[in-house]
């Protein structure tokens, strides 16, 4: 029977590397699920849901060569493969302002505390070198509503000096 | 009455050109009915379209009145439906009955005004805004065999447009 794994891959962006890592594992038959890739300062990034007959040591074996050749670093977890069990998120909340440490801990540590539950959430450094901006999106299920939420962002943006939106996802089924 | 199965991509009947109804007589009204059921037994499902149970004749309907505070004509019946006019663009995160477990964000025209006949072949041209106008514009889609897939700007929300434009630097007083 065949068992999920998260392939985890991270090294210098470079032309070539998904389609060289995906053929190797379709030709060692593998199968693949879900998947996020992203560059994140510069670097490639990517997850990846991997179902196989092998174990970790097999699917090493599969695309060490290529991680080798690429000098990517990779990382391999069996895991529960959950497919076709998509929670849908019901708010989007942006947060942003003038980067220093600290936004990320107590934006999140605030809507925890307001029962919200994080589904996805990307952040990116924009503006200059003098002025980096700070930007996180996250979307993900207000448990216990989203009047508190606000309430706690409109809190956060007084107090921290940050920017703060929420909108609620009205997902259209037709 | 009775609530009839809804087609699940990769059936290909779902990617058809549906055809003008010709004939508005108590066979069409019978399906009507029928179809109005199957939307209804859709836990959150505001519309549906013929070719979706697998009727393929350009046939829709939508009812988004449980929506709350939103402008809309309550249940509508649009057959042969054209766009005639449009304006303006927002993107929103729709579903389909015909795609199980997926979501994505779509653009749709934010004004529409929609020519078509009624259940008894009587014309109608009906101005409608926002959601009620995503949910037309998703269910005539399928009257051409595009599905949302076809039309998607982004799996999540991540850095939507509205949140972008609040990043543009103010200008400054010269």
């Amino acid at each position: 029977m065949k068992k999920w794994f998260m392939l985890i891959l991270v090294g210098k962006d470079q032309p070539g590397i998904v389609a060289q890592i995906t053929r190797a594992l379709y030709e060692g038959e593998c199968n693949l699920g879900e998947a996020s890739m992203v560059r994140l300062g510069g670097n490639f990034t990517v997850m990846l849901m991997v179902q196989s007959a092998g174990d970790e040591q097999a699917l090493d074996h599969l695309i060490g060569p290529i991680c080798r050749s690429f000098n990517l670093r990779h990382h391999v977890d069996a895991i529960e493969g959950e497919l076709l069990h998509h929670v849908e998120p019901d708010v989007r909340i942006t947060v942003y302002g003038a980067d220093r440490a600290g936004i990320v801990a107590e934006a999140t540590g605030v809507l925890t505390e307001k029962g919200f539950n994080i589904l996805n959430l990307e952040s990116d450094v924009g503006g200059t070198e003098e002025h980096p901006i700070y930007v996180m999106t996250i979307e993900g299920v207000a448990e216990q509503g989203i009047q508190v939420l606000e309430e706690a962002l409109q809190k956060l943006a007084r107090e921290k000096g940050l920017e703060t939106q929420l909108e609620p996802i009205d997902t259209l089924i037709g | 009455m009775a609530v009839l199965d809804i087609l699940v991509y990769p059936d290909p009947r779902l990617k058809q050109i549906s055809k003008p109804v010709e004939h508005f007589d108590e066979a069409l009204r019978s399906f009507i009915r029928d179809l109005e059921e199957t939307m209804r037994a859709g836990p959150g499902s505001v519309g549906l379209a013929a070719p979706q149970v697998g009727r393929l004749e350009r046939i829709v309907i939508v009812d988004v009145s449980c929506k709350p505070k939103i402008k809309h004509h309550g249940r509508r019946v649009l057959i042969n439906p054209e766009i005639s006019w449009r304006k303006g663009s927002a993107v929103g995160r729709e579903g389909c009955r015909s795609v199980p477990d997926y979501t994505g964000n779509v653009a749709r025209s934010k004004f529409i005004t929609v020519r078509a006949q009624d259940e008894f072949g009587r014309a109608l041209e009906l101005q409608m805004e926002r959601y009620e106008a995503r949910a037309v514009q998703h269910e005539m889609d399928h009257l051409d065999g595009l599905l949302l897939f076809d039309r998607l700007v982004s799996r999540r929300d991540l850095f939507r447009r509205q949140s972008q434009e609040a990043l543009l630097p103010k200008p400054k007083p010269l």
